[in-house]
């Protein structure tokens, strides 16, 4: 049995990504859906804006060396819309992101992020405003996301963040991870399959 | 008491139960995998020693990799071959039914499963791709799902899941001609904005919708989540059972008798409650075509293209111009392309083809055009050369492919180069969609895709109706 990883405080430095509707397509490009597993994705998010096609560097948040180290992403609407493919999540976490702060977030997007224990919350514009004005000024500032609070710290700063109450209990209590959890009920399960017309061949 | 909607009754019908976090643990009817995202899922299963829960629930097939050309054996893209290899692998070891290349069954996961009857109303259905909306157009609640899902559909044939709310969308009225269902989705994303099905699923209603074949719900349904909408379905009818009769996994006889019973009755109820209700009419929609960066940036083909300062989003209205070179103001019409793609889960299938070589007999493709026609599976290659449309688009200039996802998303072989702009019967528009970074895409009917490939450029398709 794996270890509960419980998710209620996630602490650090912030990178700023504007635009509404970012797409899965430009977080993590189609062919590198091609690679087995997903332990290189760290290396490719937004990968087709940050590098020319002769491999230079471009000016991008995410190359930016002021933003390094950041654990914390802040997005403006319909982040994450497009494809389900997990591979954007993962692009994300393992390129150091642990929480995203965002106005919305796209449906499968967000539920990606949860089943791998990466808080997606929701602050209103003018929040969103202040937040990315505040890294962009001070990339060294310190934010503090709280699941329990439902709040952002920073300075003396104090925002009121929001995210599906199902989510946050789900972090919260570790189930989030969520495998275990469902299997526990392979019974209940079985039972609910048997009372199905199409699994038994519309026996009625 | 006010009735239920089909979205309240198969939610009803498949909870298991309510998790701790107050999610619902809902049934999977039907699990359809592919290759792309379920490698670790399976890598997962067989970390934790578990087994896939309900084998015979659970259909997998090669898709998106799939080379449309040449198909030796190992492919000639690595990674691609890799991959394909892990899913054989994975599928026997697991005792899972697959339709491999050699398969008369393979093709596009969201074409096989209605063709198959394996898609059956009063189901939930989960697929590791966001489009398996489509599924919908049969009268399923069909969820697009990541990898960690995937692993959670088969190690326990469930997920965990929130209710959505549902918002019921009238399309009343007719159609003109030449206008067709890939026109009236792009219509309603635009209305609606691409954000604008948070939350909610999408029930598509009213005499155009009642009016359409299953293949044509099928386009409807299938791009609901470039709506924003996990879930878009159409209540099951006639029109539906009429599909059904008679496919591979269809019950038979008496049997059949009573599914129809059963799928008649998930229907939503007359008096059903809703979250929302819209009403657009058929006589307002024109042929469409997208001019941006997301599939809601789309205008008829008599408008001009609208200048940023009154875009909902003039941000990602300059983004957009930035992107494609187009001047806001100037007509849509008159654009010129490069390539043109006829095919993916959006509009891949034998009507779509029909309709795309009634505009094509007898006529050209424009020399400056390199013209893709790739069936959704290997059924539809079939019965489209059964009744001669491989001819007619082979004698028109038009290259016709074997089964895939090709250009719709470009991870094989089939990619746009450089600025090339094109003209595509798929589903998303983004940046680098298509398999260039620089690359364009114009969003159409599978007709209006014909009619630009004849002309070089975007044209009104109903001056060939």
């Amino acid at each position: 049995m794996n270890d509960i990883v419980k998710i209620s405080k996630i602490s650090g430095t912030a990178l700023p990504m504007r635009g509404n509707d970012i797409d899965t397509d430009r977080i993590i490009p189609a062919r590198y859906l091609k690679e087995v597993t997903f332990a290189r994705m760290g290396e490719y998010p937004f990968f087709d804006e940050r590098y020319g096609s002769n491999g230079k560097k471009k000016d991008h948040p995410f190359n930016d060396p002021e933003y390094r180290g950041a654990s914390v992403l802040f997005v403006n609407k319909n982040f994450g819309c497009g494809s389900s493919r997990e591979h954007a999540p993962q692009a994300l976490n393992r390129f150091g992101i642990k929480a995203i702060v965002g106005e919305s977030f796209a449906a499968i997007f967000a539920g990606n992020c949860t089943m791998m224990g990466v808080p997606t919350v929701t602050v209103d514009e003018t929040a969103m405003r202040q937040l990315m004005k505040s890294v962009e000024e001070n990339p060294k500032t310190e934010y503090t996301v709280d699941l329990e609070s439902k709040t952002l710290t920073y300075g003396d700063v104090k925002v009121a963040i929001d995210l599906p109450e199902t989510f946050r209990s789900a972090l919260i209590t570790g189930s989030w991870d969520s495998t275990a959890l469902l299997r526990a009920n392979l019974a209940q399960v079985k039972e609910t399959a048997t009372k199905l017309p199409y699994m038994n061949n519309f026996a009625g | 008491m006010a009735g239920k909607t089909l979205y309240d009754k198969i939610w009803q019908s498949h909870t298991v139960g309510v998790l701790p976090t107050g999610q619902t643990q809902l049934f999977i009817g039907l699990h359809l995998i592919h290759e792309i995202t379920t490698a670790p899922a399976f890598d997962m299963l067989r970390e934790k020693g578990m087994d896939v829960a309900f084998r015979d629930r659970t259909f997998a097939t090669l898709d998106h990799i799939v080379p449309t050309d040449l198909r030796q054996r190992p492919f000639l893209d690595q990674e691609a071959e890799e991959l394909t290899q892990a899913l054989e692998k994975n599928v026997k070891q697991f005792g899972v039914e697959f339709f491999g290349l050699e398969s008369a069954n393979q093709g596009i996961v969201h074409v096989i499963g209605p063709q198959l009857g394996l898609t059956q109303p009063g189901m939930t259905l989960a697929c590791g791709d966001s489009h398996t909306s489509t599924h919908g157009a049969f009268g399923t609640l069909a969820f697009g799902i990541g990898t960690s899902q995937v692993r959670d559909v088969l190690a326990t044939q469930t997920l965990a899941m929130d209710k959505l709310k549902v918002r019921r969308i009238n399309i009343n009225g007719a159609l003109g001609t030449g206008v067709y269902a890939k026109d009236v989705i792009l219509y309603i994303i635009r209305k609606l904005g691409v954000g604008g099905g948070k939350g909610f699923a999408y029930e598509y209603g009213g005499a155009v919708i009642d009016r359409m074949s299953m293949e044509e719900r099928m386009t409807v349904c299938n791009m609901s989540i470039e709506g924003g909408a996990l879930v878009g379905y159409v209540n099951p009818d006639d029109t539906t059972f009429e599909y059904l009769k008679g496919r591979p996994y269809t019950p038979k006889g008496e049997a059949f008798d009573r599914a129809v019973r059963y799928w008649r009755s998930v229907a939503s109820d007359a008096d059903a409650n809703y979250d929302d209700v819209v009403d657009y009419d058929g006589k307002d929609i024109e042929p469409t075509v997208t001019w941006g960066i997301n599939p809601g940036q789309s205008v008829g083909i008599s408008e001009n293209l609208p200048r940023p300062e009154q875009s909902a989003d003039p941000e990602g209205a300059k983004k957009a111009y930035e992107h494609m070179g187009w001047t806001p103001g100037a007509p849509i019409i008159g654009t010129p392309i490069n390539v043109a793609f006829i095919g993916s889960c959006t509009n891949g299938r034998l009507a779509d083809f029909r309709a795309a070589a009634r505009i094509a007999k007898g006529r050209k493709v424009n020399p400056n055009v390199r013209a893709l026609v790739v069936p959704g599976s290997a059924e539809v290659k079939k019965l489209a050369e059964a009744e001669g449309l491989d001819k007619i688009f082979e004698a028109a200039g038009f290259q016709w492919r074997e089964a895939g996802c090709s250009m719709c998303l470009a991870m094989n072989p089939d990619k746009l180069s450089g600025r090339e702009i094109s003209a595509s019967s798929s589903n998303r528009n983004f940046i680098g969609r298509q398999g260039s970074p620089q690359g364009r895409t114009l969003l159409m009917s599978p007709a209006m895709v014909a009619a630009a490939a004849l002309n070089g450029k975007v044209v009104d398709v109903r001056q060939y109706e």
